[in-house]
């Protein structure tokens, strides 16, 4: 694996690097020698059967959770051996959304994209401008002074991407940003993680169920004129930096693009796939 | 149900009594580390010291008057009724006024941070804060710590007045005792140990409240049953928490008279 301890981490091509992580609960083992990397400005898409791992994995990236076995580099630091207290300070450079959106609720929206910002004591003006610019990326400007409990669940997603992104974090991470949620809905949440990944050039991993979503990530490309996304020219292209990691049995069974995925024997996969 | 072995049970509880521990120990730490949440803890003080007043004005009167009127039949017995103040006072001040303003407090208090911090965990708040670069003790178990310690003092000091004061009510209107003669036997009657006594417990008994009411909270598992689960726990476990540190606390500070 490229993550050793005798060779210094390449921090300038890869944002997260999993090397041979292991993790059990009890007497269930969920990831059992996990290894993948995340190169700069890529989306890796992660798929996998329900309790498969996919949410551990995110955990163990933002350090929320320590692996059993393995090493775990977020942007160069090793996140299994670092203090809770050193741990806050990588998180500020990393977003995270949750499945269930988990926004503060008894705080408003404007007040849950800014938590970040207050936490750092930014200037109330200056954070003001960035709660608007967050949550006009999002298209939520009107929602400023409501509680979580008065938005839809797809709003909420949204919200939950605003306050990930209010602090241009270098990696994100997002958990079922589309689960539970309409086929509209779910392009919509699509469409704003193409256009952080186009526009920002933020690197991702995406956790998911839905195919649709990976594949519409790994064939469209975000059009900042258009203001909404289109599709590649020539079906499938690495230039979009999407790639597809499957996890079976708590290991990976695929990592790779979608042209790869397409041409894979795998019986498992094409079945997965299909 | 699944049914644990001792040694199972034994681990568990060790644990648990460790990351209570952890959790006491970080709550008290992070008063020395940036950044304190004054604004947070001003808050808390108001929730838990102002929101807890009519309780504790009701029981600190009502224990007071009943105080007068056990103590009055027997004092009658012997003709010292004049005494009833003396025994209303020494009551209050050393162990009733510290001890049931701090049931009450946990009763309210302790199941409300539970359910809190509890509802926060299971929605993945907890999470999303720590993602957030903040340190949930810092931002939610020490502001809870400090401003319930800080305001049992007072909610005690409270107590024991309007117990003095629902004592004076049965003993004036009833037992026919003078104003004076009331008042002057209630406080020639204390003395200053038994003041220090009456003030030191409700420092312990409300760092107990919010650090039980806090780890259940955090410890919180398996969604809204396992809320309800921990606020019954918390006020259970801080209630006999505060009776058996009483009876240490009490036995100290006796010791020291």
């Amino acid at each position: 694996m490229a993550a050793s301890n005798h060779l210094p981490i390449d921090t300038i091509h890869k944002t997260i690097i999993f090397d041979d992580v292991a993790i059990a609960f009890e007497d269930q083992v969920v990831l059992d020698g996990i290894s993948f990397e995340l190169k700069r400005g890529e989306t890796k898409v992660l798929f996998g059967v329900a309790g498969s791992g996919k949410s551990t994995i995110l955990k163990l990236a933002l350090g929320l959770m320590k692996p059993d076995r393995g090493h775990i580099y977020v942007l160069g630091h090793d996140v299994t051996t670092m203090t809770e207290e050193e741990l806050f300070d990588l998180r500020n450079q990393v977003g995270i959304v949750f499945q269930e959106s988990a926004l503060f609720d008894s705080f408003t929206v404007r007040e849950n994209v800014a938590f970040r910002l207050m936490e750092e004591k930014l200037p109330e003006d200056e954070i003001e401008k960035r709660v608007r610019e967050a949550l006009s990326f999002v298209e939520l400007e009107h929602t400023m002074d409501m509680l979580p409990s008065e938005l839809s669940g797809g709003m909420r997603r949204r919200v939950g991407i605003a306050r990930a992104i209010i602090t241009h974090p270098e990696v994100l991470l997002y958990d079922s940003p589309t689960g539970g949620l309409d086929p509209i809905t779910s392009t919509t949440i699509i469409e704003l993680i193409m256009k952080q990944r186009d526009v920002y050039k933020t690197s991702a991993l995406l956790v998911t169920h839905r195919l649709q979503d990976g594949f519409t990530l790994a064939t469209h490309r975000y059009d900042p004129e258009a203001k909404h996304m289109v599709p590649l020219d020539g079906a499938v292209s690495r230039d979009v930096h999407t790639s597809f990691l499957i996890l079976r049995d708590g290991k990976v069974i695929f990592d790779g693009t979608a042209v790869d995925l397409g041409h894979i024997e795998n019986a498992y996969i094409r079945e997965y796939i299909s | 149900m699944e049914l644990l072995s001792p040694t199972a049970i034994a681990k568990k509880n060790a644990l648990a009594v460790q990351e209570y521990a952890h959790l006491s120990a970080r709550s008290i730490a992070n008063l020395f580390r940036r950044p304190l949440y004054l604004a947070d803890i001003i808050q808390q003080a108001d929730l838990i010291g102002v929101g807890s007043l009519p309780i504790v004005v009701l029981t600190g009167t009502f224990t007071g008057m009943v105080l007068a009127l056990n103590t009055s039949a027997t004092l009658q017995q012997f003709g010292s009724l004049s005494l009833t103040g003396q025994l209303v006072s020494v009551s209050m001040v050393r162990e009733l006024g510290p001890v049931l303003t701090s049931l009450m407090v946990a009763g309210r208090n302790a199941s409300g941070m539970a359910s809190e911090l509890g509802s926060m965990q299971v929605t993945e708040q907890i999470d999303a804060m720590r993602a957030l670069g903040t340190d949930p003790y810092k931002k939610l178990v020490t502001p809870r710590v400090t401003s319930t310690v800080f305001m049992m003092f007072f909610l005690t000091i409270i107590s024991d007045l309007v117990g003095l004061v629902g004592g004076y009510i049965i003993s004036f209107l009833l037992l026919g005792l003078d104003t004076f003669q009331y008042w002057n036997s209630a406080y020639q009657a204390l003395k200053y140990n038994d003041v220090i006594t009456g003030l030191i417990k409700p420092l312990f008994f409300g760092f107990i409240i919010a650090t039980v009411g806090c780890y259940y909270g955090l410890s919180t598992r398996g969604g809204t049953q396992g809320v309800g689960r921990s606020t019954t726990q918390a006020v259970v476990a801080a209630s006999v928490l505060i009776l058996a540190v009483d009876v240490v606390l009490t036995k100290l500070l006796l010791s020291f008279a």
